[in-house]
């Protein structure tokens, strides 16, 4: 085991001083401070977007910060890649879990590392010294078995296993209960308060409120990337935990509404249930005409899976879906386009743009039938026509019709991307973080697409991590928790106190 | 984005740099090369590669591969020349069936490659197979097949003595001054015309470079995945049984032999024409100069009598610069 110098309680393990990072256009970190002690499990919180994963990633050396010092076990230290940091007792127990589905528990724990016998693994050596580790930390699994078998808090407490096996003294826990029942997240609080007593820092990241009052020591509190707060938990209750979280005043970022949505429902959907876990298990709310219903959530909310269930990408197990009052099915995406329904997905490289393929291509792709007559034979004149009401609408900026989209900014695919869905002149549209990734500009472009979609009569559930953004264009607010819709609420009069502590309830 | 380095120009264009320098080294050895002759053997001989290379490059612009081209070529060739022997010629492999009109038996062949094709699709596109194995499985199982047939009818004797309206049908053609075109040709340039028009013109090709270019985002916008994939393999079939029954009368004689390792010629004119492995890029105009760059190359070489182990090896080494480019190209895009 690394030694500790320092055994001192009040002294600390890792200090992150005066941290900056600032990526072009944006600066992610301001001047923020972590102080991890040994023996402490410490909480980092925030919003999305407030600086903690570009903060871990500094630590990691994924990033290199600006300015600033990261000084651990006493020395000062800059880790150049993640691989540095686990050899210097520095890991992170992921989220989305990293590893090779197909090789077994072990050879997942020592890859890269594996124990030698001359030139060949010493399995023998591997199994026993992971049988250790998962005695010590009281883990029933066998270290033989395919990883791809076990389930999703197995893995995890394989991540944790990998993460003692490198003698870490600082084991970060990013968001590490989201698919854990209860019975397992208190295994895992267990292997937590091992891993304290041994001495070890613990950094956990999670949204969950009260997970964090009962868990953690210390709280360092994150927002718009700057440092807020650091105290002790037991000074803290959850409503003072939201006020530091949020605090923050709503400036006039969005384009304003002329019209009211309409009193006319357009879609109501009952129990909406996916079929493959995870996913939405029950969503019932309506629509109206010319409606924003903002939908908000936390990660692992499966706001994302609910319309995609929807829109037919998804297997439906059961809920019904009325348009104007007519029952309808969407059992695939072709289906959920003649019922006019478009779907802006969140991934916008994986299932958005077709990257290789021209401006004209990716905006005309999903109205292809309307260009075609009964031979499937193509109209030009109409494509080119087309095209060119999306460049212009949408002051999409490009070189022509004939450029690449993967050439364009992640702003302009987008717009490309809206225009493609307008061309089909949806009724309801479905927009799936639609300003992620882009910049403050097109951000507000986006906006003022949607809002004037509105106003024409559309109906629109709008998916966001930001709240701000929520709160500024939609007309009520969709809260989801756990895959069930936990509240809807108008967006005029809700708090943002409101939506997170709704946003908690199914969790 | 509009000014390209000329290192950018040079690697983009690499592979045909390399050709131009061979095609160069070929004249000089032999100036004797460049003459009409010449060229209406190459535009002979390139004449069914250029169906093949555009029944292949559908299933390659899908993102997939298609190793049973070949071995369906074949299976056409032998379908098609133990279908329309020389009435007159004693040792038929089927004496007593009256002289068919030609078409009937090309069509026959057709319908069968796109019938295996057909289930090679439903192999990679419903049932998920792996484009490589799925069509690696079929060649197997249409050789063995054919190689059965071949050795019930002919007792694994080839099939010659073709009906001569068949050969004709091939071979037939104008001769200007020694420059000779041979009808086949003209059947090439019908085909090619046809591929370039579904691939540009319909949405069936619209959908295939959906599908190929991004699956995910094919299925968010609503193209039907499994029907086009379905359609792009059965048009290929299509070609191949149409390619096979005039390579065979091209060349006069089956056996089941026929069309080994087309495929693999077939894939590389596509690669060296620039259509990308990994699905979603290519152009008729690129597949038409891979083709015919391929076969000057080969028919050069051979022409001023390069050591022909030494032309694999040169050919080999133009389809590995072309992977390379290719590859490279994408990679830049991250």
């Amino acid at each position: 085991m690394t030694q500790l110098k320092v055994q001192n309680p009040d002294s600390y393990l890792l200090e992150m001083n005066g941290i900056s990072k600032s990526f072009p256009g944006v600066k992610a970190l301001d001047n923020v401070h972590l102080k991890v002690r040994p023996h402490t499990v410490h909480a980092l919180m925030g919003e999305n977007g407030a600086g903690k994963s570009t903060l871990m990633k500094c630590l990691f050396g994924i990033y290199q910060h600006d300015e600033g010092e990261i000084i651990f076990n006493n020395e000062k230290i800059h880790f150049r890649n993640p691989r540095q940091a686990l050899d210097n007792g520095v890991s992170m127990v992921h989220q989305e879990l990293n590893q090779v589905q197909e090789r077994s528990v072990m050879e997942n724990i020592w890859l890269g590392r594996f124990p030698m016998k001359g030139i060949v693994v010493d399995r023998k050596k591997m199994y026993n010294d992971t049988k250790k580790i998962f005695d010590d930390l009281s883990i029933d699994i066998d270290p033989n078995a395919l990883v791809g078998s076990l389930s999703v808090s197995q893995r995890q407490m394989v991540e944790i296993a990998k993460a003692v096996s490198s003698n870490a003294k600082i084991i970060v826990f990013d968001e590490p209960t989201s698919s854990l029942t209860e019975v397992e997240v208190k295994h895992l609080f267990r292997i937590i308060d091992r891993l304290r007593n041994d001495g070890c820092g613990i950094i956990y990241i999670s949204h969950k409120l009260e997970e964090i009052l009962e868990i953690s020591d210390e709280v360092t509190v994150l927002r718009d990337g700057k440092w807020v707060y650091t105290g002790s938990s037991k000074d803290l209750d959850i409503d003072k935990l939201i006020t530091l979280i949020v605090g923050r005043e709503l400036t006039n970022r969005f384009p304003s509404r002329k019209s009211k949505p309409s009193d006319e429902i357009i879609l109501r959907v009952e129990n909406l249930a996916g079929e493959y876990m995870p996913t939405v298990v029950d969503a019932s709310f309506e629509l109206r005409k010319g409606e924003i219903l903002g939908v908000a959530g936390l990660m692992g909310s499966r706001r994302t899976e609910t319309i995609e269930t929807l829109f037919g990408l998804r297997k439906r197990k059961g809920g019904v879906i009325k348009l104007k009052g007519k029952q309808i099915e969407n059992n695939n995406p072709r289906e959920a386009i003649s019922n006019g329904f478009a779907l802006l997905t969140e991934e916008r490289r994986e299932t958005g743009i077709f990257p290789t393929l021209d401006i004209t291509f990716n905006s005309i792709i999903a109205n292809i039938d309307n260009y075609t007559n009964k031979f499937g034979i193509l109209n030009e004149k109409k494509i080119a026509e087309d095209t060119k009401w999306v460049i212009d609408t949408l002051s999409v900026k490009t070189p022509g019709s004939k450029t690449k989209i993967q050439n364009l900014s992640g702003g302009n695919q987008q717009k490309v991307i809206m225009g493609r869905w307008l061309l089909t002149e949806p009724t309801i549209m479905l927009l799936d973080e639609p300003t992620r990734g882009i910049d403050v500009g097109a951000k507000y472009d986006i906006y003022e697409l949607i809002i004037e979609c509105a106003e024409k009569g559309n109906a629109i559930i709008f998916i966001s991590s930001e709240m701000p953004e929520l709160l500024g264009i939609s007309d009520r607010i969709m809260v989801m928790s756990n895959g069930r819709v936990a509240g809807i609420v108008d967006a005029k009069t809700t708090t943002q106190e409101e939506l997170l502590r709704l946003a908690s309830k199914y969790l | 984005m509009k000014s390209k380095s000329i290192k950018d120009i040079l690697t983009n264009n690499a592979i045909y740099i390399v050709l131009l320098l061979l095609f160069v080294t070929i004249i000089i050895i032999d100036p004797s090369f460049l003459s009409l002759k010449n060229a209406g053997f190459i535009l002979s001989q390139s004449a069914t590669r250029m169906i093949f290379a555009c029944a292949i490059a559908g299933p390659i612009v899908l993102g997939g591969t298609d190793l049973s081209a070949g071995r369906l070529i074949g299976l056409s060739g032998l379908i098609t020349a133990s279908l329309l022997q020389a009435p007159d010629y004693i040792a038929r492999v089927f004496p007593n069936l009256p002289q068919l009109p030609i078409w009937l038996p090309i069509i026959l062949a057709m319908l069968i490659c796109a019938l295996f094709s057909l289930i090679h699709g439903y192999l990679v596109a419903k049932l998920k197979v792996a484009p490589f194995i799925a069509s690696l499985g079929m060649q197997l199982v249409v050789y063995g097949l054919m190689s059965v047939y071949f050795d019930a009818v002919s007792d694994s004797a080839p099939i010659g003595v073709l009906d001569a309206r068949f050969t004709g049908f091939a071979q037939n053609g104008i001769t200007i001054f020694g420059f000779r075109f041979q009808f086949i040709i003209l059947y090439a340039v019908i085909i090619v015309a046809l591929v370039w028009f579904i691939w540009n013109k319909t949405k069936l090709g619209k959908n295939m470079f959906a599908i190929g270019g991004n699956i995910e985002a094919a299925t968010v916008s609503g193209v039907n995945i499994v029907v086009n994939m379905l359609a792009i393999y059965v048009l290929a079939g299509l070609l191949y049984g149409f390619g096979g029954a005039l390579e065979v009368a091209r060349t006069g004689s089956a056996t089941n032999a026929l069309g080994q390792g087309y495929e693999l010629d077939a894939i590389a004119s596509c690669v060296v024409g620039g259509v990308s492995m990994r699905g979603g890029i290519g152009t008729i105009k690129g597949i038409i100069t891979g083709v015919l760059l391929f076969q000057v190359i080969s028919y050069g070489l051979v022409y001023i009598q390069v050591n022909p182990y030494l032309v694999y090896f040169i050919k080999g080494l133009i389809i590995l610069i072309a992977v390379v480019i290719d590859t490279k190209k994408y990679i830049k895009k991250k």
